[in-house]
């Protein structure tokens, strides 16, 4: 089971069950629909920027435990950063999950807790989703991104 | 010397299926994932291979292989017969009159794309109408919705019951004088119901409207008799019943195939070509353009053969027993909601459970060594159907066992102790 409790600890179980910023921001800036055709996993995600920080952020949608709680735990990492930490801490979670680079603990703070995931390839998606929804939404994306 | 007519008995019913000697005959069968024996219950997604199969397409590379019906060389001979020789125990198969009725193609996609595309785009006109129902595959949907669209002609759809089941008055009601074809699954691989398609075809036919049957669920799990049901098209893959990927067999009225034109153009399905005309070849070679997946028809006699062996019925029986008894121990679990309770099923167990999601279910499983599948089986309308955005399945095969069923259940026990 050692696998299995690296992949759903404790906080991403609990994240999954009772989602952070799990609501609509009504006059949104920024807006994005991230959808993972394998499994029908579909989230929004919403922001709100002053300047170049992120003042708020939320989410709404469906998913497994895994994409849920990633997207829970980015909008609580987020807020009140830059655009430009969020897309550097992106790409260092990227890392993370696939087991490509090893960020240290103090670099990814309680976003570590996901590095279980880099022993299961095929929830790498889930794990993602959110974020690939958000660089969608900051980029201004019009369309849907997909995992596929 | 005349040979006597005997009249035809009931075959004596077999309760000894022996399943540990049909498991014997699959060689992935017997491995470790995750360090645990392989249960695998994903086999509406795909089967596995018996040593039989294996062993004809080993066979033919080593011994025969040739391209077929242009070479006056032994090899190219020996090719021909086996390929042909294919084609005759797929008709046996689904008893069929001609073996001229059966076309080898890709898989049930390809033989649905095929009929969309030659007899469709012949006969529909703008304001005519296809009737599906709601709980086709995608590969039942697109391929109609393309033809359609491009010929201004509607999709219309059947709608389903709560269990599963089309409702056979809507059904009626949507067969008009605008109908030009109806598509229909035997078996839905989502929810595992089973249509009773011989009085959808009485209804069609009554008002002179002919009926493709997408058959990949069910070859391999009920018996099919093509003239039994009086369809005019049914479609298979050959690796739904044991038998290779990249082969499907379309079988097609003579009559409708010979008025149908061609799918595909090339080699094989011409007479003869000149710049200025070119005559087309008979059925089946019309449809079949090209050099073809050759080891696939005889990977797929071999598949056909081997469930011929070992009975349809006997296989049926055997799946049935196992999903009664899945039935019974998974609906028993806590936060359990199966999807499909239509009153005859086969071979598909669909579930749901409580604040889990399937995917997650998925992954807890196959921890356990145990394959199923998850997500939305290419059928999101059904899913929009039940408000849900996917479902876990759990699917049979011949060589499942009853300790897989119990395995199972095990499995979905310590999917409940991690979610808590």
């Amino acid at each position: 089971m050692g696998g299995l409790r690296d992949l759903y600890q404790e906080v991403i179980l609990e994240h999954s069950k009772v989602p952070r910023n799990y609501r609509e921001i009504a006059g949104a800036d920024h807006k994005a629909e991230g959808f993972n055709p394998l499994c029908g996993d579909r989230f929004t995600v919403y922001l709100h920027l002053d300047g170049e920080t992120i003042r708020d952020i939320s989410f709404q949608g469906s998913g497994c435990a895994i994409s849920k709680a990633s997207a829970s735990m980015m909008t609580q990492t987020l807020k009140g950063k830059t655009r430009d930490e969020a897309e550097k801490l992106f790409g260092k979670f990227h890392d993370l999950v696939t087991g490509q680079g090893h960020p240290s603990e103090s670099e990814m703070g309680k976003l570590a807790v996901f590095s279980g995931v880099s022993e299961f390839p095929a929830r790498v998606k889930c794990a993602t989703l959110a974020w690939h929804t958000l660089q969608a939404a900051l980029e201004g994306q019009q369309d849907a991104v997909s995992t596929e | 010397m005349a040979v006597a007519k005997f009249p035809d008995f009931a075959q004596p019913e077999v309760h000894d299926y022996n399943v540990e000697r049909v498991r014997a005959d699959f060689p992935i069968l017997h491995q470790k994932v995750h360090g645990h024996p392989l249960v695998y219950l994903d086999n509406a997604a795909t089967t596995q291979k018996p040593r039989q199969v294996i062993d004809a397409i080993t066979h033919y590379y080593e011994h025969d292989n040739a391209n077929i019906h242009r070479g006056v060389h032994t090899l190219s001979q020996r090719a021909t017969d086996e390929y042909e020789h294919a084609r005759r125990t797929a008709q046996e198969f689904l008893g069929a009159e001609d073996c001229r009725e059966i076309i080898f193609v890709r898989s049930t996609t390809e033989a649905i794309n095929l009929v969309a595309q030659t007899y469709g785009r012949q006969n529909l006109k703008p304001g005519d109408e296809v009737l599906i129902t709601a709980m086709e595959h995608h590969s039942d949907i697109v391929p109609w919705q393309m033809i359609c669209e491009e010929k201004q002609a509607k999709l219309r759809v059947a709608p389903i019951n709560e269990a599963g089941e089309l409702i056979l008055e809507d059904f009626e009601r949507l067969l008009t004088s605008k109908t030009k074809l109806v598509a229909i699954a035997h078996l839905s691989n989502a929810l595992g119901t089973v249509n009773p398609v011989r009085r959808f075809v009485e209804m069609a036919h009554a008002k002179n409207i002919p009926v493709m049957v997408d058959g990949a669920q069910a070859v391999a799990r009920l018996p099919v008799n093509v003239r039994e049901l009086d369809c005019d098209f049914y479609a298979f893959s050959g690796h739904k019943i044991y038998g290779p990927t990249g082969i499907g067999v379309l079988y097609g009225k003579l009559a409708l195939l010979e008025a149908m034109p061609p799918y595909q153009g090339g080699g094989d399905m011409i007479s003869s070509v000149a710049f200025e005309r070119t005559v087309y070849n008979k059925v089946p070679h019309k449809f079949e353009a090209g050099t073809p997946d050759i080891s696939g028809p005889i990977g797929l006699k071999a598949a056909l053969d081997y469930v011929t062996r070992l009975g349809i019925e006997n296989i049926e029986r055997h799946e049935n027993e196992l999903l009664e008894y899945a039935t019974k121990r998974v609906s028993a679990l806590p936060g359990i909601r199966l999807i499909g309770t239509a009153k005859n099923k086969a071979g598909v167990l669909s579930f749901v459970m409580e604040g889990v999601h399937p995917h997650d279910i998925g992954t807890i499983l196959d921890q356990e060594g145990i394959a199923i599948r998850t997500g939305h089986h290419c059928a999101q309308p059904v899913m929009e159907r039940y408000g849900i955005p996917a479902t876990a399945r759990a699917s049979f095969g011949l060589y499942n066992t009853r300790e897989e069923i119990d395995a199972l259940v095990s499995g979905i026990k310590k999917v409940q102790e991690v979610f808590g």
